[in-house]
């Protein structure tokens, strides 16, 4: 995948405007990622979602950009098995010649401005009432300036990956023109390493008996972000599907409905799943549910049919509630958001499948070996990152500070200034 | 897991056949997951202790 083709001017600014509603995404995650936390740390999480996007966009203007490879020709490559590997991107520093490049390679650029501002929301969810903000920053600047370029290299800007389907016959190499990979598996991987790192809350796992349930503080904000990012996923499918996979105008309404009918059949199977298990829908992981549908639509749905749209959802609708319980209760994990569950595991399930639906003979196998790169490489990657970075800035806040809440402590106010009470200990 | 990953790219590169190629690279996935559950067994905090 690349977006080096020529795009008709009508096709540019039809992208453009999609791209320019794909924030509506990063919104609905930020509203989710606040509403699943808790009340005493809702300012935290909100000022952190704005900052840690700040972070990463300063960070990938600076450093990242350079190494996508999405401005220059030139690339750091390997040569083995008679195969040419293009393993870095170098493009010209600050952006330059941003300008002057064709229009399909702005757009481009600014996707993955847009995208690393979505990546680096995901982590700060599951960190919720223990993340500090700082350490959440340094977070976002590593993802931008290392892992995330590394990831758009491979995968959109021509990199090995993406050149699997001339080196090797797998396919069309890898796809991903929703993100699924690049944003919401490196994402979710990102939280799995934060939640390891800076361990559960305090109190959730106790000495005997089952975890403790700390749910989420306003289920409105959740749902209403659940809303919010159906519109900017529709935007980023359609963005992502010109951009990368150069779609004609006539099959965009398709991945249209196929994302919309991705998600609906996810919120379906998981408000059947919770209505079985607990005799009544789960608000909070029906909204978990249907975030996992619209990621698994980032990988599939320029390819999928209807049905199979519905299916993929569905698949995703009935693992999620299922794999946020097992994460929780069994493995003594502990994700606020689920954004292990929701962009992790999902965005795996949606690059399979997009494996199964793709046209080109071969596929199923280019979309492993980009899911063996994710697991095998990013991950410990990341994780080797942020464990270096967690020794100079530490990830957790000190006991105190999530005994009084991450608001009082970390920006000397509340959200909720006239509705909550705190105790006295919390104003030593 | 990285170990996965390497034999991923060893089939790639050695394998020319593509359902033997496909093969070893579940393999690979297989020992990425064998990697995983470990690095997850090995993260779970002890009931009582640490941060609780």
């Amino acid at each position: 995948m690349n977006a080096t083709a020529a795009m008709s001017e009508a096709l540019t600014a039809l992208t453009l405007a999609l791209l320019l509603l794909a924030p509506m995404a990063i919104a609905g995650v930020a509203l989710i990622n606040t509403g699943l936390g808790r009340s005493r740390s809702a300012a935290q999480a909100m000022l952190g979602n704005l900052s840690l996007l700040a972070v990463a966009a300063i960070v990938f203007a600076f450093i990242g950009a350079t190494f996508t490879g999405s401005l220059g020709a030139k690339e750091v490559v390997l040569h083995a098995a008679g195969k040419t590997w293009s393993i870095l991107g170098l493009s010209p520093v600050l952006l330059h010649g941003l300008g002057a490049a064709t229009p399909g390679a702005q757009l481009a650029v600014l996707f993955e401005f847009l995208a690393v501002a979505m990546l680096v929301l995901l982590p700060w969810g599951s960190g919720a009432d223990r993340w500090r903000l700082a350490a959440g920053c340094a977070s976002a600047a590593v993802l931008a300036a290392i892992v995330f370029p590394l990831a758009v290299h491979w995968i959109w800007a021509g990199g090995w990956l993406a050149a699997l389907g001339a080196n090797f016959s797998s396919g069309a190499g890898f796809l991903d023109a929703g993100g699924a990979a690049t944003v919401h598996v490196v994402g979710g991987l990102s939280a799995l390493a934060v939640v390891w790192i800076a361990g559960p809350r305090r109190g959730k796992f106790p000495k005997e008996g089952l975890s403790t349930a700390m749910p989420g503080h306003n289920a409105i904000y959740v749902l209403f972000g659940c809303l919010l990012a159906l519109v900017g996923w529709l935007a980023w499918n359609l963005a992502g599907a010109i951009i990368w996979l150069h779609a004609p105008l006539a099959s965009l309404p398709g991945t249209a409905i196929n994302t919309l009918l991705t998600a609906s059949g996810a919120l379906a199977a998981t408000f059947s799943v919770t209505r079985f298990r607990f005799g009544k829908p789960d608000a909070s992981l029906c909204a978990n549910g249907w975030l996992a549908g619209l990621v698994a639509s980032s990988a599939c749905a320029a390819f999928a049919s209807p049905i199979g749209s519905l299916f993929v959802g569905g698949v995703a609708g009935i693992f999620t509630p299922l794999l946020v319980e097992l994460l929780e209760l069994a493995l003594s994990i502990d994700d606020p958001t689920g954004a292990i569950t929701v962009h992790g595991a999902a965005g795996l399930w949606g690059l399979i499948a997009a494996g199964f639906f793709a046209p080109q003979p071969g596929q199923l196998l280019a979309q492993l070996v980009g899911i063996a790169a994710l697991l095998g490489f990013i991950f410990p990657l990341i994780y080797l990152l942020f464990a270096v970075l967690n020794r100079f800035v530490p990830f957790r806040v000190d006991p105190d500070g999530e005994r009084m809440g991450m608001d009082l402590h970390e920006i000397g106010g509340g959200a909720y200034p006239e509705f909550v009470v705190h105790r006295d200990e919390s104003y030593r | 897991m990285p170990a996965g990953f390497f034999l991923t790219l060893a089939a790639l590169a050695l394998f020319p056949d593509p359902g033997r190629r496909l093969a070893f690279v579940l393999c690979g996935l297989a020992v990425e997951a064998m990697g995983l559950v470990v690095a997850v067994r090995g993260h779970m905090p002890k009931r009582g202790a640490g941060h609780e």
